[in-house]
């Protein structure tokens, strides 16, 4: 675990739902009632399944998605109201890798101008000798041979490429970036070239991460704290090395359970295949959102909301249930 | 359960256009018993999809190029079939495929009853309307579908839901040999757990072999009899679990593939990863195709292609093997 030095946040979200409608007076709960705080220098890892709000919840944290309600706070300053023009000045400090790296460069543009456009766009440099030289500098940083400069997308394998994207992403220095799912178009020996590149930045340039990902071996590494989300809302946050040692909700443990070993001696070890699948977003019912695939789900699970509670010391778990489920 | 199904000697394909020559496969050997599940390891862009569709005879018609090699299925020459005989005898009915994602391989504007039922309809003899609505059914219930749902369209089931329609396409006819291209890549792990325990229990109630498609030592760990590792066009590694998952002697590459893996037992911070990229498949370069990022490279890998060492079911290619044996350091051969 890194110490913080600071003891505020750099981001900070609160009670932060997000609702889309689909017609017909329903809403689709997205991202429900979610509270999270990443202090400077960590890294905050967002697991769960396609459908569950993450990247949603990626997106309004950079304001990229307007909050139904719920503050995102920046700095210790508000932004989630603030107009596009007054949110410029943040828009420097924060920034965001995309999961797929072959549709978020454009194919036009050379690697060159993909890296550079953030420094026009913001008018930081006077002239263009000081915009060369930090293209170069965010390349070599990254791991990219100079020779490359001009290449095109299409020129790159996904590494590059995404090497590429978090050089622009890094290109004005900013304080907090977040992951989209990163890695997962990438194979697995590309893959840990680049999680080590991104925790390596983070050591040198002090980043803050939020990294979201469905991948709970991925996200271990990098995270300093892990929230698990189911259908929008959190069902248990802890500190990594917590998480994986002591997991208390039945989803994180299903989803634990459900990562294939590399290892023919687990073979016959007990899945805890989890049935059925993520039920409708749009207008749940109140309660724990994961009770029909629950197999310790019973009356009181459903029909009212379940609080995020603390178990053990920065332990939050949204199961009433828990210790019931680590007697089975 | 020692009946020969699948013999691919000597395989290789290459995709050729005006620019360039891609030696996608380069002289592989593969041997399938019938009822054995192979998986089949490897990077992006190793060969192994390109593989799969050399013995499907799918491969791309202008570009794609079987050089030589014979695939053998079941005593016949694959490559001496006719189209006709290929289309009606063989793929779809003794030979099936699934492929990566479920999004693309179904179609949108046909119900999924339908698109069973039509291979069905084209490789059973003689069946009538109610005989085919019967089978769907069955072969929906296979898959855990309910067959009341066989009236839907694709966008109508989630992505797990669609790649069981896509398996039950594949299994409908009953073929004995299932190539699975990366099944479930595209899937969440919950749903990917759902997909792998089904495709385990129909293997063992249908005795169909398998060859499964994969980057995941996960998955090749829970599902695979035998393991075939893959790299630029070769296999640099084979030999049933054991060898793979319990010996200590790899091939560099495997090595570095498992070291690739982040694990979740351990408390190490950093991955070690595989340094740099595969190299360029219509510029592969002389000996080991693996020279440049092999952390045991010798002089000998950049001449020579490397010679197969062979202990037992356990097939290595690679140098290190080599002289190992010639030194006498023979305590590998146990």
């Amino acid at each position: 675990m890194k110490k913080n030095d600071k003891a505020t946040p750099i981001v900070e979200l609160k009670n932060f739902k997000k609702y889309y409608d689909v017609g017909g007076h329903r809403k689709l709960h997205a991202v429900d009632n979610i509270n999270a705080s990443i202090f400077a220098g960590t890294t905050l890892g967002v697991v769960g399944e396609s459908g569950c709000g993450k990247t949603t919840l990626g997106r309004a944290m950079l304001k990229l998605i307007k909050p139904t309600s719920g503050e995102i706070i920046f700095e210790g300053v508000d932004i989630s109201e603030l107009t596009p023009k007054k949110m410029q000045p943040y828009r420097q400090s924060m920034q965001i890798i995309f999961q797929d790296p072959y549709s978020s460069l454009n194919p036009r543009k050379t690697i060159y101008e993909s890296i550079a456009s953030p420094l026009i766009v913001n008018k930081i440099f006077k002239n263009s000798k000081d915009v060369e030289n930090r293209v170069h500098e965010m390349m070599k940083m990254v791991g990219l041979a100079e020779r490359l400069v001009n290449s095109y997308p299409h020129e790159l394998d996904g590494g590059r490429r995404q090497r590429v994207c978090i050089a622009r992403a890094l290109v004005l220095k900013p304080k907090f970036i977040v992951c989209d799912e990163p890695v997962s178009a990438l194979d697995v020996s590309i893959q840990a070239q680049i999680l080590n590149l991104l925790m390596d930045l983070q050591d040198e340039m002090g980043l803050t991460y939020m990294f979201i990902t469905h991948d709970l071996s991925v996200v271990k590494h990098i995270s300093d704290e892990i929230l698990v989300m189911y259908l929008g809302q959190c069902v248990e946050k802890a500190p990594s090395s917590e998480l994986f040692k002591n997991p208390l909700h039945p989803y994180t443990k299903a989803l634990l359970s459900a990562i294939p070993i590399a290892d023919i001696s687990s073979r016959n070890r007990k899945i805890q295949v989890v049935r059925g699948e993520l039920t409708s977003p749009i207008d749940p019912e109140k309660g724990c959102r994961f009770a029909p695939r629950c197999k310790y789900s019973q009356a009181g699970c459903l029909g009212k909301e379940i609080p995020l509670i603390e178990v053990e010391p920065n332990h939050y778990l949204a199961c009433p249930y828990w210790e019931q489920a680590i007697d089975n | 359960m020692k009946d020969e199904l699948l013999k691919i000697e000597k395989l290789e394909v290459i995709y050729k256009t005006s620019e360039e020559t891609v030696q996608a496969v380069n002289g592989i050997d593969i041997v399938l018993n019938k009822g054995e599940t192979l998986g089949l390891v490897g990077e992006t862009g190793a060969g192994k999809t390109t593989t799969a569709l050399s013995i499907m005879r799918l491969l791309p018609e202008r570009t794609g190029k079987v050089l030589s090699g014979n695939v053998t299925f079941e005593g016949e020459n694959i490559f001496e079939l006719s189209d006709e005989d290929m289309r009606m005898k063989i793929r779809g009915e003794r030979i099936a495929m699934i492929f990566q994602d479920p999004m693309t391989a179904l179609n949108p504007v046909m119900t999924v009853g339908d698109q069973i039922s039509e291979a069905i309809y084209y490789h059973s003899e003689k069946t009538n309307a109610a005989g085919i609505a019967a089978r769907v059914d069955k072969v929906l219930e296979l898959v855990g579908i309910s067959p009341s749902r066989k009236n839907e369209y694709p966008h109508q089931f989630s992505g797990g839901m669609k790649q069981r329609v896509v398996i039950a396409i594949a299994l409908a006819c009953e073929p004995v040999l299932l190539i699975a291209d990366e099944p479930t890549t595209a899937l969440d792990v919950t749903i990917q757990a759902q997909v792998l325990e089904m495709m385990g229990e129909l293997r063992d109630r249908l005795g169909t072999a398998m060859i499964m498609i994969t980057h995941d030592l996960g998955v090749v760990a829970q599902i695979c009899d035998k393991v075939a590792v893959m790299y630029a066009g070769e296999i640099i590694e084979s030999g049933n679990m054991e060898d793979i998952f319990v010996s200590k002697e790899h091939h560099p590459y495997t090595e570095g593939l498992f070291g690739a893996i982040p694990d979740l037992a351990s408390e190490a911070k950093r991955l070690s990863p595989i340094t740099g990229l595969m190299p360029d498949p219509s510029r592969l370069p002389q000996g080991c195709n693996f020279q440049e990022r092999c952390s045991h490279c010798m002089e000998i890998c950049t001449k020579k292609n490397p010679e197969t060492y062979v202990n037992g079911t356990h097939k290595i290619s690679c140098f290190l093997f080599k002289n190992k044996e010639d030194r006498g350091d023979g305590d590998e051969k146990k």
